[in-house]
């Protein structure tokens, strides 16, 4: 134990797991709110888990789409974590039902703590420490707000859904780094605007996706671009980059 | 509407999507435009997620209190606040123009 606190990436994974954990309060209040019953919301914490793609599960829900676009809008949203897999596959190397273990537990997070990290024996650290962390907290502070968010009345009148806003803007956030992405970011933005009134609820944000697709298959961008970690924007502490001025 | 099968469903690819990711051969991970789809993907669905959030109801676009949410969060980001913080603040700024009868 004393081994594991001294390790850089066991720490680090440690304050990743609570700062995330802690928020899983709000994805548990925001189900609640959209219509999810209490052990849907668990279902989606437990089996899905990952942040992004619960999100927007809800979000397609509450916004009065069809459970298959819902459905559509978390699997488009956690192809990325398939990418990490590789990623990870090629630094840790499990085997059996490890593997199976250390895919459940592929997220942003645990990615970002592995990653982040040169020698061998802390990339695995970092990963496991951080991966197991988020999922025991994540879930444990994911029932919390549900039971709070099904006692709370009327969502809007406690502002849940401006919460929801905020909340996939702070994942955006970090993703935003140069001109490339904002412009990305903007067109999809917009591409969903002018759907919206045209197509049926949920369909907008799967129109989004294959323009962004359609710019990801044929721009020649930096590959890593959109797979920063979400949820700790700053987590570093350190100033944040800036592109010089041209 | 029974959503089960859907949570079940959307729970099943997510962990399939991340398995083959293990599975698939390393040389694969060589292939920079897969890297790339899925990184744009990100910025793209969290982007129309966003607006989503924040002016669309049902199939109509209406302006109300969440566009105070969304500024109220891009300032709390862009003073660095941690991410619980920023989902705080745009709840208090939803709730709050509510209260002063706006949205």
């Amino acid at each position: 134990m004393r081994a594991l606190l001294a390790s850089p990436a066991a720490r680090i994974g440690l304050s990743i797991s609570l700062a995330t954990g802690l928020y899983g309060v709000s994805f548990g209040a925001l189900s609640a709110a959209a219509g999810l019953l209490f052990w849907q919301t668990m279902a989606l914490s437990l089996l899905l888990f990952s942040g992004g793609s619960q999100f927007a599960f809800i979000a397609v829900i509450g916004g009065g789409g069809s459970g298959i676009a819902a459905m559509g809008a978390a699997a488009l949203l956690g192809i990325r974590n398939g990418v990490y897999g590789m990623q990870l596959n090629a630094l840790l190397r499990p085997r059996g039902a490890l593997r199976l273990l250390a895919a459940q537990l592929t997220i942003d997070e645990s990615t970002a703590t592995s990653t982040g990290q040169q020698d061998p024996l802390e990339q695995r650290r970092g990963f496991w420490v951080a991966g197991i962390g988020v999922f025991v907290l994540w879930n444990v502070f994911t029932a919390a707000g549900a039971l709070l968010g099904s006692t709370m009345g009327d969502p809007k009148q406690w502002g849940l859904d401006g919460a929801a806003a905020a909340a996939f803007l702070g994942l955006l956030w970090p993703r935003i780094k140069g001109r490339q992405p904002a412009a990305i970011a903007v067109v999809c933005a917009l591409a969903t605007v002018l759907a919206v009134p045209l197509v049926p609820p949920g369909v907008p944000i799967l129109l989004a996706a294959v323009v962004a697709g359609l710019i990801g298959w044929f721009r020649h961008g930096h590959e890593q671009e959109g797979l920063e970690p979400d949820v700790q924007p700053h987590a570093d502490g350190g100033p944040r980059p800036r592109r010089p001025p041209p | 509407m029974n959503l089960w099968p859907w949570v079940l469903l959307a729970a099943g690819l997510a962990f399939g999507t991340k398995l083959l990711g293990y599975l698939v051969p390393s040389k694969w991970m060589n292939h920079p435009r897969m890297a790339r789809v899925a990184g744009t993907l990100t910025i793209g669905l969290l982007a129309s997620l966003t607006v989503l959030n924040t002016v669309v109801s049902g199939q109509r676009l209406v302006p109300d209190a969440r566009l105070g949410a969304l500024a109220a969060a891009a300032a709390a980001l862009s003073l660095r606040a941690p991410f619980l913080v920023v989902v705080l603040v745009g709840a208090a700024a939803a709730a709050g123009l509510r209260l002063l009868g706006w949205g």
